[in-house]
């Protein structure tokens, strides 16, 4: 990890540097359709809102990205789906839900139209590839975040 | 429309670390664009500043900022939280309205104060990405190998972005990383977030840069040779990575058409690409051939100074202008993950 600091120092002109951490506690409202997104999470149900020409947008979109109109329809989708993308990993940072070298990946759950960034659970960088299937592994103790999807992992090929 | 143009820059020398302050960063660089230019602080009619609270770790940090201009007798002075490049847009409309006639515009970034790559993932959506944590090089990397992997780039092609810019920072006094490497060394080296190696990432720096630029005789009266703004435009992509397309840039492409690129040939383009598959999308995108020079500074893979490094590519390209070494340029700033932002505008010598 670069910058930031854990540590007291004295530089050669005298300078002291100290950590500051700064956070931020407040609470906010996610309005309606992410309330309902996030709350679905909770119950193992991923859900999208559906766009003006069709397309199923997933974490929901809340304004049509081809009209501008609010969107109000909603559709569910699988919490299987392909990877898009990837990328690897290697060092876990403070609040990802892996604290284990993993991927990065945009994934395209069955049934939606865009694609959803996660984590994926692959082992090592050797063993995954674009265009695996992969499963959502629910955290044990849903919250109602996006986290409650801990990551997804790779679906066996015979299964898949 | 008012014709405007750069008449004078000035950078401080890239840091990968300081224990400086902001206006301590400041001063010296607005002092040196000043002499630049042989002005004096009372002959800028606007100034306008870029930079981010979270790279100081502090709110309202640009209000201190002043202190490095001079606030008695009363400035008129804006900020945009955003790269100096955006601010240098906002002066040039201020100057389009008739009200100023010259502006000074700096930005300025202490990328050291954190760690930059945690710091920029605050930039993504707060509600379903942000809570993953997932980190700048990673999302970058996401990119890269989308890229890779449609056949829109290849590996070497990215290895070759970085073996030249960094052989062009070697002339570039105030770049952070710079050096000879082939083609097959950097190929050779280990991935740091697969598909990319630690030159494909940006040299994320402290640094600053600051620009003055003036209306028409003005700027004629200050500079033999002015860098005359001829095209400015900025476009956005959507913020939803998963509704984006990861190998085009449909706004670099929009924002090209509108400053008119492509109307003459570019002599020198200096691209705001912190990744080295970013310089490959964006050359496309900007529909630049092989006869433009890209990054004679060495761009951003060899110094990125968060808020500064946009702005700095505007000065480099201007420069070519003014030294004559150039008849048309262009300078590029970016920001967001994927070059969401992309600003784009095109300087000429008379």
């Amino acid at each position: 990890m670069s910058g930031g600091t854990t540590e007291y120092t004295i530089a050669d002109d005298g300078s002291f540097t100290a950590p500051l951490e700064l956070f931020y506690p407040y609470k906010r409202t996610v309005g309606p359709l992410l309330s309902r997104f996030l709350t679905g999470l909770r119950e193992h149900r991923i859900e999208g809102t559906l766009g003006s020409d069709g397309r199923v947008h997933v974490p929901p979109a809340e304004f049509d990205p081809m009209t501008g109109e609010p969107l109000s329809e909603w559709a569910e989708v699988s919490s299987t789906g392909t990877i898009v993308t990837w990328s690897w990993q290697p060092s876990p940072v403070e609040g990802n839900t892996l604290q284990h070298p993993f991927a990065w990946a945009l994934i395209a759950l069955d049934g939606a139209n865009t694609n959803l960034l996660h984590a994926v659970d692959a082992g090592s960088a050797d063993a995954i590839r674009t265009g695996m299937r992969v499963q959502a592994r629910w955290a044990t103790e849903p919250v109602g975040s996006i986290t409650d999807i801990e990551c997804f992992e790779l679906v066996p090929e015979s299964a898949a | 429309m008012r014709d405007v143009a750069i008449i004078a820059s000035a950078q401080a020398v890239n840091t990968a670390t300081t224990t400086a302050t902001p206006v301590e960063m400041l001063i010296p660089v607005v002092n040196q664009v000043l002499a630049n230019a042989g002005m004096a602080r009372s002959d800028i009619g606007f100034w306008c500043h870029g930079s981010c609270d979270y790279m100081t770790g502090q709110p309202f940090s640009f209000v201190s900022a002043v202190d490095a201009l001079g606030a008695w007798p009363p400035i008129i002075e804006s900020h945009v939280e955003a790269d100096g490049a955006f601010a240098l847009y906002e002066a040039w409309m201020k100057i389009q309205t008739g009200e100023v006639d010259t502006a000074l515009v700096f930005g300025n970034g202490r990328s050291s104060s954190g760690d930059i790559n945690r710091i920029l993932t605050l930039q993504l959506d707060p509600y379903v990405v942000g809570p993953l944590w997932p980190d700048d090089r990673s999302i970058a990397a996401m990119q890269a190998r989308a890229c890779l992997e449609a056949g829109v780039i290849t590996e070497r092609a990215m290895a070759q972005i970085a073996a030249r810019n960094h052989h062009n920072a070697l002339t570039n006094p105030v770049a952070l990383r710079r050096g000879e490497h082939s083609v097959e060394q950097l190929l050779a080296a280990p991935l740091v977030a697969s598909p990319l190696r630690e030159l494909d990432c940006p040299a994320h720096s402290d640094g600053v840069t600051a620009v003055i630029i003036a209306a028409g005789d003005r700027a004629r009266s200050l500079r033999a040779r002015p860098a005359w703004i001829r095209g400015i435009d900025h476009r956005i992509e959507s913020q939803n990575l998963g509704n984006r397309s990861m190998t085009t840039l449909p706004s670099a492409v929009i924002a090209a058409q509108k400053a008119g690129v492509a109307n003459d040939k570019i002599d020198v383009a200096e691209l705001h690409a912190p990744y080295t598959h970013q310089e490959l999308l964006l050359t496309a995108a900007l529909g630049l051939g092989e006869s433009t020079s890209i990054n004679p500074s060495g761009g951003a893979l060899c110094a990125n100074p968060m808020m500064s490094a946009g702005l700095a590519r505007f000065a480099e390209a201007a420069a070519r202008i003014m030294d004559g070494s150039a008849d048309r340029a262009l300078g590029h700033a970016s920001s967001g993950p994927w070059l969401q932002q992309n600003l784009v505008c095109v300087l000429e010598g008379e």
